[in-house]
C-alpha cells in the first residue's frame, strides 16, 4: 500500500447543498399542508368548498410531500454527503447528480399539481398516476447508476455499514415501486391498478409497509450510522450488531405488510405470517436503536450541550418507541382495537415527527455550518427549536392516542339491552377537541421547523460556502493481498454488486412467498356467483370516489366483529372485491365504513345522498365532512367510458362487447332512473346553481354509493331510511 | 393479463409460512455465527471509517 500514489480529488458539496435546501423548503410545505388538514377536521369550513382544497385531495398531498419530498430530499442529502466521504471519492457523475436533483423536484411539483387536481390512483402513498410513476422509476435508476458508479470507483476498500443500508434501500424501493405501480393506462392521467380486491390490497400494503421500512427507515439508519458517530466523534457502539441487525432487518421487514390487513378478507395464513414477522421485527429494530444510543456511551455530557446530539437522541428514542409499538399493533387483539382509529395516526407521527423529522434537523444543524465554514447562527434558537419540536410531538401524539382509544371504545360499546351505544356521528363529535389539541401540536412543530429554516439561512449568510472540498487518498489497489483465510462478509463487502443481488434475493423471497399463493390458489379468493361488475354509471361514480380521496376517511371493509356487523351489516368477503381495480378498503375511519352503504340495513334515499354531498353538516349536524358542490356542476365524463370499460375487460372484468359499445346509453338510462326519483322530491333538495340535472357527477356518485355491498345481500324489503 | 389462470389447488398452503420461518431461521443463524467469527482488527478498522476525514 505504501508505494501507492496519493490522489487529490474534490467532494461535491454543491449537490448536498441543493438537497439540503430542498429538504428544508419541502419540510415547511409538507407540514403546512398537514396543519391545514388537521384544522379541517376541527373546522370543516377550511375546506373552502373548493375541489382543490378539500381534505380528500390534500391528505394525499400531505403524506406524499412529507414522505417523498421532505424525507426523500433528506435521504439524498445524507447519502450524497456521507457516501463521498465514506468511499473517499467524488460522486461518479456530476451530470447524473444534477439530473437526479432536478428530476426529483420535478416529480414533487407534478405530484402536488396532479394530486390537488384529483388525478390519483387511489392507493395510499402510491397515489401518483402512471406518467409520474415512470418518471420516478427513471430518476431512481439515475440515482442508482450514480450510487453504484461511485461505489465501483471508490478509494476505500471497505463498505461501511451505512452504505449497505443505502444499497438495500435502493434495490428494495425499486422493486416495491415497480410491482405496486403496475397499472393499465386509460388516458394520460388515468389508470387502473392491474390487481383487484384482495390481491391489490396485499400488493399495496406489501408496498405501503415497506415504504415505511425502506424509505423512512433503512436510509435513515444509514444516515444515523454515519452522522451520530460524526457528531459524537466516536465510532459506532457495535459493528457486529450493525451487521446482524442489517441482514435481519431487511429480511424480516419485507414479510410484515399483511399486518395492515388483519381481520380483513385477506386469507388467514397470510395475516398470521404478517403478525409473526412483525413481532420478530422488534429485535433488529431495537438492535439499531441500541446501537445508535450506545454510540453515545461516555459522551452523554455532550448531549446536554450539543443541540445536534439532542435532536439525534430524541430521534433514535422515537425510532425505538415506534418500532416497539408497531409490532404490538400487529397483534390481532391489539389491532382489533387500534385499526381504523387515530391511534395509527399517532403511531406514524411518532415515527415521522420524532425519528425522520428530528434526525433530519440534527443532520441539517450539523451539516450547514460545516459546508458554509462557519458556526451556527444561533445555538439558542436551535435549542428553542428542539424544545418547541419536542413539545409539539407530545401535544400531537398524546391526544391522538387518547382519541384513538376512545374512538374504538365508543365504536364497540353496547347498551345493556345489546344495542350499539353510540351513533358513528357521536364519535366524530367527541373527537373534535382532540383534533384541536393535535393541531396545536402540529403548529408548534411547524413553528420550530420555520425557526430552523431562518437560523440556517442566517448561518449560510454569515458563512462562505465551499462547493468543492479538497481531499486526498491513495487509489484502490487492483489486487488484494490476502492474509490468511478471508471472512465471507469481507468478500461481499468488497463486491457491492454481490451485495446488491443478495439484498434483492432476501427481500424478493418475502414478497414472492406471500403473494404467489394468494394470486395462484383459487381457494384463497372464493368466487361468489352474485358478485357482478359495476354498471357503467357505477364505474364512473367509483372513479369520482377515487378522485375525491373518499378512502382517506372512509373504509370499505367490515371486519367480523359484532360491533361492526351490528353497525354496518354482514362482514366483508374476499370474493366481493374481485372487480375492484383499485381496492378501496381504506385505512382509517374518520367517517363510517361504506362497504355496505347500499344494503337495506343502511340504505338511504337518493335525495338524502344528494343533499348530504351538497352540505353534509345540514343533514348530519356535527359532521366534519367537506361539501362537494362542484359535483353538482360538473358533467359525468361519458367520453371516457368506453376506454375505461375496455380497460376493465383487459383486466378480466366480464363486460360483454355489447355493454362496452353501449356504455353511455346504459349509464344515462340508470342516471335517468335516479334523476326521476330525485325529481319527485325536488322541493326538498339542496340544489346547486344549475339545478337538478340528469348528467351531473353527483348522479354517478349516488349510483355507486347505492351499489356498495349489495351484491351478496338478499333484499329484506325494509323501508328505506 | 387475466387472473383467470389460477392453479386450482396447491396442497397445504400453510407450508408457505413454515418455509418462510425456516428460511429466516437459517439465514439468521448463518449471519449470527459468521459475524462472531469476524476479526477484531477488522471490526475496529471499519467502525472508524466515518471518523477518518
Amino acid at each position: 500500500m505504501e508505494n501507492q500514489q496519493i490522489e487529490k480529488f474534490f467532494y461535491d458539496n454543491k449537490i448536498v447543498k441543493q438537497f439540503a435546501i430542498a429538504t428544508a423548503l419541502w419540510s415547511a410545505v409538507g407540514m403546512t399542508v398537514g396543519l391545514l388538514i388537521a384544522l379541517q377536521l376541527v373546522f370543516p369550513v377550511l375546506n373552502f368548498n373548493v375541489a382543490e382544497t378539500t381534505y380528500g385531495r390534500l391528505r394525499p398531498l400531505h403524506t406524499n410531500a412529507v414522505i417523498f419530498a421532505f424525507v426523500g430530499n433528506g435521504i439524498f442529502m445524507g447519502v450524497y454527503y456521507s457516501l463521498q466521504r465514506l468511499l473517499k471519492s467524488r460522486m461518479w457523475s456530476d451530470k447524473l447528480s444534477a439530473i437526479h436533483f432536478w428530476g426529483w423536484q420535478l416529480i414533487i411539483v407534478l405530484a402536488a399539481l396532479t394530486l390537488v387536481l384529483g388525478f390519483t390512483t387511489g392507493k395510499e402513498y402510491a397515489e401518483l398516476e402512471w406518467p409520474i410513476d415512470i418518471l420516478i422509476t427513471l430518476i431512481w435508476v439515475v440515482f442508482g447508476i450514480n450510487l453504484f458508479g461511485t461505489i465501483l470507483t471508490r478509494r476505500e476498500r471497505h463498505l461501511y455499514v451505512a452504505i449497505w443500508f443505502y444499497i438495500g434501500t435502493w434495490i428494495t424501493v425499486a422493486m416495491l415501486h415497480i410491482v405496486n405501480s403496475i397499472e393499465l393506462p386509460v388516458s394520460m392521467l388515468k389508470s387502473y391498478s392491474f390487481y383487484a380486491g384482495v390481491q391489490d390490497a396485499l400488493v399495496q400494503w406489501w408496498y405501503g409497509h415497506n415504504a415505511v421500512a425502506f424509505f423512512l427507515t433503512t436510509p435513515y439508519l444509514g444516515i444515523m450510522y454515519y452522522f451520530i458517530p460524526k457528531a459524537a466523534n466516536r465510532p459506532v457502539y457495535s459493528y457486529r450488531l450493525s451487521i446482524i441487525h442489517f441482514w435481519a432487518l431487511i429480511f424480516i421487514y419485507i414479510w410484515a405488510g399483511p399486518h395492515h390487513l388483519l381481520y380483513t378478507s385477506l386469507p388467514d395464513w397470510a395475516q398470521s405470517l404478517g403478525t409473526v414477522f412483525s413481532i420478530m421485527l422488534i429485535a433488529p429494530s431495537w438492535g439499531g436503536m441500541i446501537n445508535g444510543l450506545l454510540t453515545l456511551r461516555g459522551a452523554w455530557d455532550k448531549v446536554r450541550e450539543d443541540v445536534v446530539l439532542k435532536f439525534m437522541v430524541v430521534a433514535v428514542t422515537a425510532y425505538g418507541m415506534a418500532t416497539f409499538e408497531g409490532p404490538m399493533l400487529s397483534l390481532k387483539n391489539v389491532n382489533a382495537i387500534s385499526h381504523y382509529t387515530d391511534w395509527t395516526i399517532a403511531h406514524v407521527h411518532v415515527g415521522a415527527l420524532g425519528w425522520n423529522g428530528f434526525l433530519t434537523f440534527g443532520v441539517l444543524y450539523w451539516l450547514i455550518p460545516r459546508m458554509w465554514r462557519t458556526s451556527l447562527y444561533s445555538q439558542k434558537w436551535a435549542s428553542w427549536h428542539f424544545w418547541i419540536g419536542t413539545l409539539g410531538i407530545l401535544l400531537y401524539a398524546i391526544p391522538m392516542y387518547w382519541a384513538g382509544w376512545m374512538q374504538s371504545s365508543m365504536w364497540k360499546e353496547f347498551t345493556p339491552e345489546g344495542q350499539l351505544q353510540y351513533q358513528f356521528l357521536d364519535t366524530v363529535k367527541f373527537m373534535r377537541p382532540f383534533y384541536a389539541v393535535r393541531s396545536v401540536g402540529g403548529m408548534l412543530y411547524l413553528a420550530g421547523a420555520i425557526l430552523m429554516v431562518v437560523n440556517l439561512w442566517k448561518t449560510a449568510k454569515q458563512g462562505d460556502f465551499l462547493p468543492e472540498e479538497e481531499a486526498q487518498a491513495p487509489a484502490l489497489a487492483k489486487k488484494v493481498v490476502l492474509k490468511g483465510k478471508e471472512h465471507w462478509h469481507r468478500i461481499i463487502e468488497r463486491k457491492p454488486i454481490t451485495m446488491l443481488v443478495l439484498a434483492l434475493v432476501m427481500v424478493a423471497i418475502g414478497g414472492l412467498i406471500e403473494m404467489i399463493p394468494t394470486f395462484m390458489i383459487k381457494e384463497n379468493i372464493p368466487t361468489i356467483a352474485n358478485v357482478k361488475p359495476y354498471t357503467p354509471l357505477e364505474l364512473l361514480g367509483r372513479d369520482l370516489y377515487v378522485r375525491e380521496g373518499c378512502y382517506t376517511c372512509h373504509s370499505q371493509m367490515v371486519r367480523p366483529f359484532r360491533s361492526e356487523t351490528e353497525r354496518y351489516g354482514e362482514y366483508s368477503k374476499s370474493g366481493e372485491f374481485v372487480y375492484d381495480h383499485p381496492f378501496q378498503w381504506g385505512s382509517k375511519r374518520t367517517g363510517p365504513d361504506l362497504a355496505r352503504e347500499g344494503t337495506d340495513k343502511l340504505r338511504r334515499m337518493n335525495s338524502w345522498h344528494y343533499n348530504h354531498m351538497m352540505d353534509p353538516s345540514s343533514i348530519s349536524a356535527g359532521s366534519i365532512m367537506p361539501a362537494y358542490p362542484w359535483m353538482f356542476k360538473n358533467e359525468i365524463d361519458l367520453a371516457s367510458l368506453k376506454a375505461k370499460m375496455e380497460a376493465m375487460v383487459t383486466l378480466g372484468v366480464p363486460y360483454t362487447q355489447d355493454e362496452v359499445n353501449h356504455g353511455s346509453e346504459l349509464a344515462m338510462k340508470q342516471a335517468n332512473t335516479i334523476y326521476e326519483d330525485l325529481k319527485k322530491d325536488e322541493k326538498n333538495l339542496l340544489l346547486g346553481e344549475e339545478g337538478l340535472q340528469n348528467n351531473h357527477e353527483i348522479i354517478a356518485m349516488i349510483a355507486y354509493l347505492q351499489r356498495l355491498g349489495t351484491d351478496i345481500m338478499i333484499p329484506t324489503n325494509e323501508p328505506v331510511k | 393479463m387475466k387472473f383467470r389462470t389460477y392453479l386450482e389447488t396447491i396442497e397445504d398452503v400453510s407450508i408457505y409460512p413454515m418455509i418462510s420461518l425456516f428460511l429466516f431461521a437459517a439465514v439468521f443463524a448463518f449471519v449470527l455465527y459468521s459475524t462472531f467469527r469476524l476479526r477484531k482488527s477488522d471490526i475496529e478498522e471499519k467502525s472508524n471509517l466515518p471518523l477518518e476525514q
